[in-house]
């Protein structure tokens, strides 16, 4: 296997079983040693000096801009714009382009399955601007209700029912490419095409925050417009992520926050501004995060996404069988693992039918050294929608092994001997 | 048996005591955790009586508390209202922590103390 628990150096305790990677993931040695190495012999500002250790620590910097857009195949590396994480990416995007864009009366549309960061940001926009947020809902396998699947064989295939949903007035669909709580992965690029058949002028906003560190992303064959994602779910430092956005939007955009390295000339009346990205990253930057974040992609590529992707289809058929065989479990999501990534969310009951609390069953689990994720994960309103208050959730990453499914699923065995 | 779930406390979970309402109330109070969805909800009879010559106090008569939470969130406030009965205002604003801590006999960690302390912050609440 290419990525032994051991390049890990907190799973050198073997009694871990860190099962929580979608709310962020373990990291590898190489890493910390690459932000290690930028504050022990390089820790100068970037942009600024003219002294070797600046210039190194610039081009490190730019370096992983380089890294990011070959990674993610954008067209340029200026359509990379660093951001502490997802959630200040999304909310780039609604200060510098949708307070400004989005009227009395236009439209918002999103889905039920979003983190709070892709959904609370749109339905304050709405609310201060006069404009309509639209949600789209999903099903009982946790797919989006967009397809019509009469006649159809697989959801794959089937024809897109998004004509009532996105009309001239949509300013902005925001969607999630991976589901944080059902692993459902929507299908971007044929939603992409239906909006853009539908009202051309209407933007796609992606969250991949689940999708990036798990499977190849392409952003010129998705064909959204933007496309948010943080470092720390990738290997990556936490406070780094990333905002891509097709240039010549960007470059329309007014500037997200003021101060220094995003100015080009300031005087007493009046200041302009540098190019796209620059423009966006106001103040000393997270250089260290950046650094660590293309180490990260250093490691990633160096075993392949396809090669992780395979990896967590089979833990996550494992996983599925497992937790399927049990009784009084519910897992939500599709039984699909073709349009399912590694993120397992369940609930169990008692005999006698009663939801055993999340919290009730990750104390269990904890107490044996195993690492969920319980409560609603952010997205309350689509635990409003299945109607529970909260779920148990299971995340996997290329470090984990059938091993810790065995441990999880003793665990939850060992919760229903103790609430029987 | 895992010491945090002991028999004391699945019991007062799967059994709790004065759990529902009551038709005569003075007080009431509810709260929520909004990290784990937690909400309890309690009803207080006090009834005045006379301690000295000229003091009278409030005591609590009847108490029910309702809800819904984790193991841990709803055995507390079972064993709460249990505990509880009988004492006066001044005497419930004097509980503390550390009296929730050993009512439950277990150890908790941070996260899980704000389960098990959402009944006092309740009962506090509803003589403010």
């Amino acid at each position: 296997m290419y990525f032994t628990p051991s390049g890990f150096p907190i799973l050198r305790n073997k009694k871990l079983v860190y099962l929580d990677s979608a709310a962020t993931s373990l990291k590898p040695q190489s890493v910390i040693d690459a932000i290690n190495d930028y504050y022990s012999h390089y820790s100068a500002n970037v942009f600024r000096g003219l002294y070797d250790i600046s210039e190194k620590a610039t081009l490190k910097y730019e370096e992983t801009r380089e890294k990011v857009a070959q990674f993610i195949n954008a067209k340029s590396s200026s359509e990379i714009v660093f951001t502490s994480g997802t959630t200040e990416s999304i909310n780039l995007v609604a200060y510098a382009w949708g307070r400004l864009t989005v009227g009395e009366g236009d439209e918002i549309v999103t889905t039920v399955m979003e983190h709070h960061s892709n959904f609370v940001v749109w339905q304050a926009l709405a609310r201060e601007n006069g404009g309509v947020l639209k949600v789209l809902d999903v099903d009982e396998q946790g797919k989006l209700k967009i397809k019509n699947e009469k006649g159809k064989t697989t959801y794959k295939n089937s024809k897109l029912l998004l004509q009532n949903v996105i009309t001239k007035k949509t300013k902005l669909l925001a969607i999630t490419h991976v589901s944080n709580v059902l692993g459902t992965i929507n299908p971007i690029k044929e939603i992409v095409v239906e909006v853009k058949r539908l009202n051309p002028k209407c933007l796609v906003l992606v969250d991949g925050a689940q999708a990036v560190p798990h499977m190849k992303v392409d952003m010129q064959d998705l064909g959204c417009d933007y496309y948010a994602f943080s470092g720390h779910k990738m290997l990556g430092p936490t406070g780094i992520g990333v905002l891509w956005g097709r240039k010549e939007l960007l470059n329309s955009m007014v500037p997200f926050q003021f101060g220094g390295s995003m100015i080009a000339k300031v005087s007493l009346t009046e200041t302009t501004f540098k190019e796209t990205p620059m423009k966006f990253e106001a103040g000393t930057p997270h250089v260290a995060g950046v650094i660590g974040l293309g180490a990260a992609v250093d490691y990633l590529q160096n075993i392949g996404m396809e090669v992780i992707r395979q990896h967590e289809i089979e833990l996550t058929t494992y996983v599925l069988e497992k937790l399927s065989g049990l009784n009084h479990l519910t897992i939500y999501g599709s039984k699909d693992i073709s349009i399912r990534g590694g993120v397992l969310s369940f609930n169990v009951f008692d005999k006698s039918g009663n939801l055993v609390h999340p919290h009730d069953v990750a104390e269990i689990l904890r107490r044996e050294n195993i690492c969920v994720r319980v409560g609603h994960h952010c997205a309350m309103p689509l635990h409003e929608r299945l109607g529970i208050p909260g779920s148990v959730r299971a995340s996997l990453y290329l470090y984990n092994t059938n091993e810790d499914i065995n441990r999880l699923v003793k665990s939850v065995q060992n919760v229903q001997k103790i609430f029987s | 048996m895992d010491d945090l779930y002991r028999e004391i406390i699945l019991d007062h979970y799967k059994n709790p005591r004065n759990f529902g309402s009551l038709e005569s109330k003075t007080h009431e109070a509810e709260a929520n955790n909004p990290f784990c969805g937690d909400r309890i909800r309690m009803e207080i009879l006090f009834q005045k009586i006379k301690r000295s010559k000229d003091q009278k106090i409030q005591i609590i008569k009847d108490i029910k508390f309702s809800g819904e939470g984790c193991a841990i969130s709803i055995a507390s406030a079972s064993l709460l209202t249990e505990k509880v009965k009988g004492m006066s205002q001044q005497q419930i604003s004097s509980l503390t922590k550390e009296d929730i801590v050993v009512m439950l006999g277990i150890e908790l960690s941070p996260t899980r103390l704000k389960c098990a302390l959402l009944s006092l912050e309740v009962l506090q609440q509803t003589i403010q």
